[in-house]
């Protein structure tokens, strides 16, 4: 190195060291000079170190798709029984945004399953989750969610990216831009999906999208069936030694290209032959669930490899011990317009042995208190009736956390007696997405990109850090 | 200060050099960094020796980008975080002040309050309260611009561009590329060799490589203008508008499905066409963007014209049961400001739905009038849900005379049941047979007609009233009624043009389209070229292609841009003529290898002392590794391809749900801008390579380098089909002997012999697999049954797969995927 370029290696540390108070520390400028090869692909985030303490170090979100019912699982009701069959107080309802049920006449319905309080905690759940039930003094219930999208599609793009206009990067691509993931072999953001048990409302590959940041921040989805990360496999008929010939081959050439034309991208793509090599191994190791002990496979209710929620939630587990940051999973079958009594019970017992048999297994590794783990849907459903069902409810509905950085045993905020409106506490998909950087360590105004000449974040102008439900 | 994605994207995939160029005007130290992280640390200025001040300090170039970093955030337009009352936006502001004191007293920066505020050392009073004080050099240049008079500029983007003559004689592309490297004591490098210049030419104008035949003509052409006949051969390609479609293709958001929701496929392959039709016939710009704008309302549209307005019914629609048509009308409106003002304006005036907006002059009204010109675009704001066959009307029917007449008869069959129902009568159990029958033919009547060739086109009905909504609900009823309207701060259009319009007279998309292509438009020509010379010389003169506006990067060579820009309107809007004058020039014509002196002075090449090295675009990886190995059908036009990727692909689909049937036969080659664009689930492979999900409007796209794109090349079944088949062309056609055939193959790939250690690599290669498959024939058989491409029976299938691996190896080289 000659003389002048150490210099001004030493300037430029002093300069990035002279921003760690924004955020930017030792370890990303460590991560910035340091040009071997080998650690090209490694992303360990802008903001490095946080600045402040971490309470979770990754998240699984298990996303409710299609709008579960919180009448029916967690905000108990005892005042909307009463009122079943009941007209509907204009009052509430007159000039608000209204889905299925617009034009019809609007009358109420009660609860369709009976609630009891569960744990020390006491907390009200309804009897068809009795699996979560029994970790209810985990939980931190949000009975005062509210969102203003009412249609799935936009809903879910509000609930995962901040806003509703499609190309802005979801949570998993903002969490794995700011902090990296600790398993280069792997995807930081993977996403599985399971289905049944009601409607099953489709989802876009937008949902996990990287937006405008660089493309390796985007979410992975795995297959349900055949090789879990699309082209991964071998072609038929090329062996393990087959192929690593070929890919040493193409770094050798490439590595005589770069003597001839002299550009760094070279480096960057052998770099990257090398991570695809390898993750042609660690992924199927990672979906190889045969080593599992019996009693998780009892804990959880499946064997794994059947594309279940509950498969998935044992996934979920494998992938948060090897590092991924961000483990979003959808069971898309909460979309009750019609039998919500039937469907509600009949999805919950697809979700619920294998929702609470993640958080009892994560606890028993030690790993729930890092490990951020979220419940909910885009939406809730109305107290009104939609034939015996219920159509979608933007203006109070419940999602759960437990784990890293969560109080448990708490329920935050309330709807009026209807379930209807929010109250008290009202947690906005803003105020949400602010909270949950804010248990990894980011504040959520200073987690920006720069696009169209704008510095954009996941909070987009809004966002306030719910105090109350952290430890 | 909130930290932005500084100094870190330098090491992101996508915006390596605005950033760059950002961290050199502020610290005088720039970065090589790239996209997975490789470090350079270089020196272009140093920190303590300041550039001499410039002889006239202008607003535009020096003030305006200290004031919009340091400044705005608090002292901008925006009310809400306005601090102590005080605006520095404008000049009337400033010179105000608050509280008696004027922020600028002109003639005297020692009397003016932000001079005092910026060179105070009391941290009470010193200005910018956020982030880093200001360097010596930016308070020099504010006391000199404040002695001189304190003169604000309208942004440069927003004045008219002005024609300055070329400082020399020559090109005048390198006249004034020529120019700047003079002022760093620069000099442009050589001409690239032949081979490189016709793989150059060939990827940036047609998106395919070039043949080995065709290489070597152009190596043994010695005539003087050969490289210009080059130009016209590829200029005269039909390929020619597909490699052009693909990028406005990406700025119009063109897909074959609604984006939301089920995502259903729509009818629009036609406006594609149309769009690659009208590249290569050179349909002049201001034309083309009348016909997409206003085609509907041109004096006796043509099914062409008709097609070509498919553009204003590109956006997102749904069929989602229970959606609004008044909430999703709104997203459309919206959606198609933010599209048309990114198209055409290099414009963020998107932002201006729920605000004002916080950096450039555009205000909630212009947003909302902006808006009404597309109010009488015929549209339902939910599609019913049930009609799943149903096309996104209004279309128009492309059938031939025969389909039509079968759909006649379908038509015929369904009213002839409805006479039976009639004749029924109170039968009740009859009626009920007949209706279900009914329903049958309705639906087969249907399956046929949306297999039909068919394009959603614009149709003009009575305009809807628009509103400006406050916060952007679309609930909100009070807002102010607007009028269709161009930006209010912006040249105006003159009366309209149509006669039938309402009193008082309204403008119409026709009006807006004429005002993007009048003289005064200070933008629309600026936009287009400054894309355009992305596309051949690998970064826009100013580096951010969606803003021209004043977040939008300085464009150092403003001049040139300008130039360009009032020779596109000279000429008449001619698009061809542009791509020449880019590509003829020697700016153009330079290797693309650096020296060491260039790595250190213009690590990102913006100076253009040497050719950018783009990766190909995702389409054109797929359409390289096909003409390669031969497979590719250069049909252009027609109905969409389904190449191949995982039948469950569109798993998380419903409504209807679907499962994904590669197509067999000549569409399963076809180059890749033909590839179903399904907006949720875009096709694994070209994701991989950075294609964007046309959801939005997209003038830029991420450039990555990912394992994931590694994955695709090695594993997709595009690509190992496409290897087998170059091998079985590699072992019919490349002669006798491995060496001959590695040469042959080499050609045929990288335009050029390998060398002697290339070729001893290959041959050790070839040897081991060989040896593999030999030992394991039924592998080397599995190999061959990867795509529908017939195996030739003729050959052995060890060394046929032992050739494979070989060409496996030759389709993931770097060389092979990036344009030199």
């Amino acid at each position: 190195m000659n003389p002048v370029t150490r210099n001004l290696l030493h300037l430029t540390r002093r300069q990035f060291l002279s921003r760690s108070a924004l955020g930017i520390g030792s370890a990303t400028l460590a991560w910035l000079l340091n040009s071997s090869v080998s650690r090209a692909a490694r992303w360990t985030g802008v903001v490095n170190p946080t600045p402040v303490v971490p309470k979770a170090k990754r998240v699984i979100y298990l996303t409710m798709a299609g709008g579960p019912s919180h009448l029916e699982l967690f905000d108990y009701k005892p005042e909307l029984a009463k009122m079943s069959g009941q007209p509907m107080p204009k009052r509430l309802t007159e000039g608000q945004p209204i889905a299925q049920l617009q034009g019809k006449e609007l009358r109420c319905l009660g609860p369709q399953h009976p609630f009891r309080r569960w744990g020390e905690s006491q907390q009200h759940i309804a009897e068809i989750l009795p699996h979560i039930g029994g970790i209810a003094d985990d939980l931190c219930i949000i009975r005062s969610m509210v969102t203003h999208q009412i249609n799935h599609d936009p809903a879910q793009t509000l609930m995962n990216t901040g806003t509703p206009i499609s190309g802005r990067p979801s949570i998993g691509s903002w969490v794995n831009y700011g902090l990296g993931s600790e398993n280069e072999n792997l995807p930081g953001f993977v996403v599985l999906s399971s289905e049944g048990g009601g409607q099953g409302q489709p989802i876009s590959a937008r949902q996990w999208s990287g937006g405008f940041l660089p493309s390796r921040f985007q979410g992975v989805k795995f297959q349900a069936s055949g090789e879990p990360v699309i082209y991964v496999g071998n072609p038929p008929g090329v062996s393990h030694e087959c192929q690593s010939e070929v890919v040493k081959c193409v770094k050798q050439l490439n590595s005589e290209l770069d003597a001839v034309v002299d550009d760094p991208e070279i480096a960057t793509r052998i770099a990257q032959y090398e991570l695809a090599f390898r993750m042609q191994t660690s992924v199927p190791e990672l979906t190889e669930f045969s080593k599992e002990p019996e009693h998780i496979f009892d804990l959880y209710g499946t064997r794994g490899g059947d594309g279940t929620f509950a498969s998935n939630c044992l996934l979920a587990r494998r992938l948060a011990e090897r590092g991924v940051r961000f483990i979003q999973l959808y069971h898309r079958g909460w979309d009750h317009h019609g039998g919500v009594k039937k469907g509600t019970e009949f999805t919950a017992k697809m979700v619920d042995r294998a929702t609470a048999a993640l958080i009892l297994d994560l606890k028993q590794r030690g790993m729930l208190d890092e490990t951020l783990i979220i419940w909910g849907g885009e939406f809730g459903r109305t107290p009104m009736a939609q034939g015996d069902g219920r159509d979608h409810h933007i203006k109070g509905f419940t999602i759960w956390m437990a784990g890293g950085g969560i109080k448990g045993g708490v329920t935050h905020g309330a709807t009026d007696e209807f379930g209807y409106n929010a109250v008290a506490d009202i947690v906005d998909v803003n105020d949400f997405h602010a909270t949950l950087l804010h248990l990894l360590g980011i504040e959520h105004k200073k987690l920006t990109f720069r696009f169209q000449g704008r510095d954009f974040r996941l909070t987009d102008v809004k966002g306030n850090v719910v105090k109350e439900i952290i430890a | 200060m909130p930290f932005r994605n500084e100094p870190h994207t330098g090491i992101s995939d996508s915006e390596p050099m605005a950033l760059a160029q950002r961290r050199r005007q502020r610290s005088g130290v720039s970065a090589i960094l790239t996209t997975a992280g490789l470090v350079l640390l270089t020196a272009v200025l140093s920190g303590n020796a300041a550039p001499p001040l410039p002889s006239k300090v202008e607003f535009n170039r020096h003030i305006r980008p200290i004031i919009a970093d340091n400044c705005l955030l608090c002292h901008g337009h925006d009310k809400g975080t306005r601090k102590a009352g005080l605006r520095l936006d404008e000049r009337d502001y400033a010179l105000k002040g608050v509280n008696g004191r004027a922020a600028l007293v002109p003639g005297n920066a020692a009397a003016s309050e932000m001079f005092k505020r910026i060179t105070s050392t009391d941290p009470t009073k010193a200005m910018p309260a956020l982030g880093n004080k200001l360097s010596a050099h930016q308070i020099a240049l504010f006391e000199k611009w404040i002695n001189d008079g304190a003169k604000y500029e309208l942004h440069w983007s927003y004045l008219p561009p002005q024609k300055k003559a070329p400082p020399a004689k020559g090109h005048p592309i390198d006249v004034f590329i020529r120019a700047e490297l003079e002022k760093e004591k620069l000099s442009p490098s050589p001409e690239a060799d032949r081979r490189t210049l016709i793989r150059r030419l060939s990827f940036d104008l047609i998106g395919l490589p070039a043949t080995p035949e065709e290489v070597d003509a152009f190596e043994n052409d010695k005539s003087p203008d050969a490289c210009e006949k080059l130009v016209e051969r590829l200029l005269g390609s039909e390929h020619y508008g597909e490699r052009m479609a693909v990028h406005w293709l990406d700025l119009v958001r063109y897909a074959d499905t609604v984006g939301y929701h089920g995502d259903q496929n729509t009818h629009v392959t036609p406006y594609r066409d149309y769009v690659i039709a009208s590249f290569n016939q050179n349909v002049r710009y201001d034309r083309f963007t009348r016909e997409q704008l206003a085609g509907d309302l041109l004096p006796n549209a043509t099914i062409e014209n008709k097609i070509a307005s498919a553009y204003n019914r590109l956006n997102m629609v749904t069929r989602e049961g229970g959606a609004q048509a008044k909430e999703y009308l709104a997203k459309y409106a919206a959606d198609r400001v933010r599209t048309t003002s990114s198209v055409w304006m290099g414009a963020t005036v998107g932002c201006a739905e729920c605000h004002d907006h916080k950096f450039d002059p555009y205000t909630m009204k212009d947003f909302y009038s902006f808006a009404a010109f597309f109010a009488d675009v015929k549209e339902e704001g939910v599609y019913t849900p049930s009609a799943f066959y149903s096309r996104f009307e209004p279309a128009v029917l492309l059938a031939s005379d025969e389909e039509k007449k079968k759909l006649a008869e379908f038509d015929k069959e369904v009213a002839a049941i409805d006479k039976e129902i009639a004749a029924a009568g109170k039968d009740k159990a009859a009626v009920k047979a007949l209706k279900e029958k009914r329903k049958e033919a309705d639906k087969r009547r249907g399956e046929f007609d949306t297999t039909l060739p068919a394009c959603v086109v614009t149709e003009s009905v009575a305009p809807r009233t628009m509103r400006i909504l406050a916060r952007g609900n679309w609930m909100d009823e009070t807002g102010e009624i607007v009028q269709p309207g161009v930006p209010h701060f912006m040249p105006q259009p003159n009366t309209p043009t149509l006669q039938h319009s309402t009193t008082p007279p309204r403008l119409s998309r026709l009006d807006l389209a004429n005002w993007f292509v009048s003289r005064e438009n200070p933008l629309t020509a600026r936009v287009f070229v400054n894309r355009l010379w992305k596309l051949y010389f690998g970064t826009g003169l100013s580096k951010t292609l969606d803003e021209l506006g004043t977040r939008g990067e300085w464009p150092r060579h403003l001049d040139l841009l300008d130039w360009l820009a009032i020779e596109f309107m000279d000429s008449g809007w001619d698009v061809k003529h542009m791509v020449r004058l880019m590509v003829t020039s020697a700016t153009y014509r330079q290797t693309s290898k650096p020296t060491d002196k260039l790595k250190e002075a213009d690590p990102y090449n913006r100076l253009h002392a040497r050719q950018s090295r783009p990766r190909l675009e995702a389409e054109f990886v797929r359409d390289n590794a096909l003409a390669i190995s031969g497979l590719l059908v250069p049909k252009v036009g027609g109905v969409s391809a389904k190449p191949y990727q995982p039948g469950d692909y569109y798993k998380e689909l419903n409504f209807p749900r679907r499962t994904y049937t590669p197509d067999k036969g000549d569409s399963q080659y076809r180059r890749g801008l033909y590839t179903h664009w399904q907006r949720t689930y875009l096709q694994p492979s070209l994701m991989a390579f950075d294609a964007p999900s046309r959801e939005e409007c997209t003038a830029e796209r991420n450039v990555s380098n990912t394992p994931l794109q590694a994955l695709a090349l090695l594993n997709d079944p595009t690509y190992v089909e496409a290897a087998r088949v170059f091998a079985a062309r590699i072992i019919a056609q490349g002669g006798d002997g491995f060496e001959a055939r590695l040469r042959w193959a080499w050609r045929r790939a990288l335009s050029r012999t390998p060398t002697a250690k290339e070729a001893a690599a290959m041959k050790e290669l070839f040897e081991k697999q060989l040896a593999g498959f030999k030992g394991n024939a039924d592998a080397a058989r599995q190999l061959m049954t990867v795509g529908y491409a017939p195996v030739p029976e003729k050959l052995d299938v060890t060394e046929l797969a032992a050739w494979t691996s070989v060409s496996r190896t030759i389709l993931n080289l770097h060389e092979t995927i990036v344009r030199y």
